[in-house]
């Protein structure tokens, strides 16, 4: 599922006495922006004395990446529920957008931990430099001369209409 | 063992790309990003594939290479493409042709196929004759 990161700003709503509340800004990713507005109340609620009914949310605008072209080493912090409790993690992904690192993060805690977007909490998505880096599966691929071959290669159809049940010759699996 | 390896994943690695909207194209390995996906440019003016990211099973890797920086630009690319003579080397080889011409065979209309017929008659005829004479000179012998 492509999630998408969203700037949502949001106050208290303004009263006689505050006129002027304090804005609050968050990076949040989502699906979708009803998702992103909810979550947003999720985290304001946890952290202010706001409560959706008493607030008002200003803007939400979806954040891209300045460069979606350069490749990027992400480290993410991430606070989890796991089934006993709750734990923080670090995890670092290797992608072109900070949007591809949380969509890999996410399929990657999913299918380690089996938590659900629900269940973690994004605290900070980090483009760090090589040197930074912290994890090997990170590192090794750190290398302007790198090379390896695809030693076990599963060939599909061009397209899907094309793939067939059966085969008449076994297929090669090596050297494509 | 790597020796029974000859097509490597490596940056300059020309590859073809067998699924999605660029299928039957070319590109280049510019940029390896993790241990699924290359980063991958055509360069788009020559081949038509953007600088995108792309799975290993979406492409096959081809024997030809290039000599190019991490992540090069366009330009640099293009030039390193032209320089290395890439699409002419790829058009030679023998996959290229097969390619060719399977879709050579698709486009046929009926008079293609009729012309084809009367093609391969002559050839057979051409082949007979001379292993006719041979045999016939073996015979002989």
């Amino acid at each position: 599922m492509p999630y998408h990161e969203y700037q949502v700003i949001g106050r208290r709503k303004p009263t006689e006495t505050d006129k002027n509340p304090k804005i609050f800004r968050m990076r949040i990713f989502a699906t979708n922006e009803v998702v992103a507005k909810s979550r947003f109340w999720y985290f304001i609620n946890k952290t202010q004395k706001i409560k959706k009914t008493a607030g008002e949310i200003l803007s939400v605008n979806e954040i891209y990446d300045k460069k979606p072209q350069n490749i990027k080493n992400f480290g993410i912090s991430l606070r989890y529920h796991s089934r006993s409790n709750q734990v923080n993690i670090y995890k670092e992904y290797r992608d072109l957008t900070r949007t591809g690192a949380v969509t890999k993060l996410l399929t990657d805690m999913g299918g380690r931990h089996r938590t659900t977007y629900r269940r973690m909490q994004i605290m900070e998505v980090k483009a760090v430099t090589p040197k930074e880096t912290r994890r090997a599966s990170t590192r090794q691929f750190h290398d302007s001369k790198i090379k390896f071959p695809l030693p076990h290669r599963v060939l599909r159809a061009p397209r899907k209409r094309y793939d067939s049940l059966f085969q008449a010759k076994r297929p090669i699996t090596h050297f494509r | 063992v790597m020796s029974l390896f000859t097509r490597f994943v490596e940056i300059g690695r020309v590859v073809l790309v067998n699924y999605g909207p660029y299928e039957g194209k070319i590109a280049v390995i510019i940029d390896v990003i993790d241990q699924n996906t290359a980063l991958v440019s055509g360069p788009q003016k020559i081949t038509g594939v953007p600088r995108h990211a792309i799975s290993f099973k979406r492409m096959s890797l081809t024997d030809i290479k290039i000599n190019i920086e991490r992540s090069v630009r366009q330009k640099a690319l293009i030039k390193a493409f032209t320089e290395g003579q890439v699409l002419e080397k790829w058009e030679k080889t023998s996959w290229a042709k097969k390619r060719a011409a399977r879709v050579k065979r698709a486009n046929m209309n009926d008079f293609d196929r009729f012309k084809a017929m009367l093609a391969k008659k002559r050839k057979s005829h051409i082949v007979q004759d001379a292993q006719r004479k041979l045999i016939k000179a073996s015979r002989t012998k």
